[in-house]
């Protein structure tokens, strides 16, 4: 290939650039990741008032629940559909937690349970995992050291 | 004959009847009626998604072998490839069959490279009968190279929709109503862009060197076919290669379009930027195109399967994607 070829490939290649709707993303992230919030809020707050539980135990059946619908959606296959409108709103709370294992887990059910499913679910949220584990151990060995 | 720096002039290499069998997305798409077989479900009939695909290989060979009235006995070899690790589809599905197999693998510029490996056999005067075929998977290439298929992740509107397709076609030394009448062969070209979810353009820069090296080494221009037709850059990659070819002021527009805006319909159909995959070029070639041909909307054609080279581990070391095409002129004989 000659230079003229390799200078247009350079030029084409930075006037061809997609651009990424950047806001409109984060709009639809915002509304959806607020609207996930919210429904596990309002599920708390019903733990807390109609089934006596205390703060703690409420958020973690709470938590609880939100990892089943997000698995279940998964299961449908209606949330990757959902997540492609709401970007980040539907990865960050919990049930796009759900989602990454359950979505890896289905995937990977032909290879059987223990090489496939077992092996292969936290493919793709064992980063979160690790990333969880270690920031954990930094902010709680701070907070203990500034004695909060 | 070898012609110019990258191309092969063939003088006996015919086109015999070619066969498609696709899945759902792709009947429900603008060419669904030039298909053979087809599938309502992504499954295909199998167990899994592997099997899905091996079981559209298998459909492709099977119609072609009829469609041609010829046994597998007949066929010198089948030369056949995929995007899957260690090109399991084509390995597997001849198991079954009593023919030569060579597996090959040029990402999905594939269909083009088998057909060039083929016609090379055939002008060689070595054997009379070959088959090239080629198949992709969305599902398959979705775990292959990018996430598991229920991963709720955002995609980018550049992405490309990998095609459900598997495509088969007989090559041979007797005459036919078609022709293959050249060939070009693509470089390895490295346009340093590393987004595995914009695939078109990284293998636009191929494309483009493959189709300049063909104009060169034929002495043609883009009016000297009927039409041009890349496999899987789709909208970007397209937009892109005509703007490159504009640098070098060739204007390939009104003969050009892409086997992945073809494929499907990208306003009615979820599939991003457009179709890509091995499965996706042979499709459209051999399913609509040949039609085309036959029915003498064309007379002489282009097709430059494009193929991207991509592999997870060494993108995640923070290689680029290089990208390959090659280039085959199918004509018509007589008027």
């Amino acid at each position: 290939m000659n230079n003229e070829m390799k200078g247009a490939i350079e030029k084409v290649k930075k006037e061809t650039k997609p651009k990424r709707k950047v806001l409109l993303n984060m709009i639809k992230a915002f509304l959806v990741g607020g609207l996930i919030c919210l429904v596990a809020q309002i599920i708390i707050e019903i733990l807390k008032k109609q089934f006596a539980l205390d703060k703690t135990m409420a958020n973690s059946v709470g938590i609880a629940i939100m990892v089943f619908f997000g698995s279940f959606l998964t299961g449908l296959g209606i949330y990757d559909k959902i997540g492609q409108f709401a970007g980040a709103g539907t990865i960050i709370p919990i049930t796009g937690f759900a989602n990454s294992m359950t979505s890896a887990a289905l995937e990977s059910k032909s290879e059987g349970v223990i090489l496939g499913v077992f092996t292969n679910m936290f493919k793709v949220a064992g980063s979160v995992i690790v990333v969880g584990v270690i920031s954990a151990f930094v902010f709680g060995t701070i907070r203990y050291l500034l004695g909060i | 004959m070898k012609l110019g720096k990258q191309s092969i002039v063939f003088d006996h290499v015919y086109l015999g009847q070619a066969a498609v069998a696709t899945g759902p997305k792709e009947k429900l798409g603008p060419l669904g009626s030039y298909f053979d077989q087809t599938y309502d479900d992504l499954y295909c009939g199998a167990k899994t998604w592997e099997k899905a695909e091996m079981q559209l290989m298998r459909d492709a060979i099977e119609n072609c072998l009829t469609k041609n009235n010829i046994g597998s006995g007949e066929i010198d070899c089948f030369i056949g490839g995929d995007l899957n690790n260690q090109i399991i589809i084509g390995n597997y599905v001849m198991r079954d069959y009593d023919i030569p197999y060579l597996g090959v693998f040029g990402a999905c510029s594939t269909s083009v490279e088998g057909l060039i490996i083929g016609a090379g056999m055939i002008n060689g005067g070595s054997f009379n009968r070959v088959l090239a075929g080629t198949s992709s998977h969305n599902a398959t290439s979705e775990r292959q190279f990018r996430y598991p298929t229920e991963y709720g992740g955002q995609k980018p509107d550049t992405l490309t929709f990998t095609s459900t397709a598997a495509g088969v076609i007989l090559l041979c030394d007797n005459a036919t109503d078609l022709r293959l009448s050249g060939v070009t062969l693509g470089m390895v070209i490295d346009a340093k862009l590393n987004d595995p979810l914009d695939l078109g353009r990284a293998m636009a820069p191929a494309a483009f060197s493959t189709i300049e090296a063909h104009f060169r080494d034929f002495n043609t221009k883009p009016e000297d076919y009927d039409l041009i037709v890349t496999g899987d850059l789709s909208y970007y990659g397209k937009a892109m290669l005509i703007k490159l070819f504009k640098e070098i002021n060739i204007d390939i527009t009104d003969r050009y379009n892409d086997c992945g805006l073809l494929l499907y319909d990208r306003f009615q159909q979820e599939v991003f930027a457009g179709g890509s995959g091995c499965g996706c070029c042979a499709a459209v070639t051999y399913g609509y195109l040949l039609s085309k041909l036959r029915d003498k909307t064309y007379k002489k054609i282009l097709v430059v399967a494009t193929g991207a080279l991509l592999n997870p581990v060494i993108v995640a070391q923070k290689e680029t994607i290089p990208g390959i095409a090659h280039a085959a002129v199918i004509e018509r004989i007589g008027e």
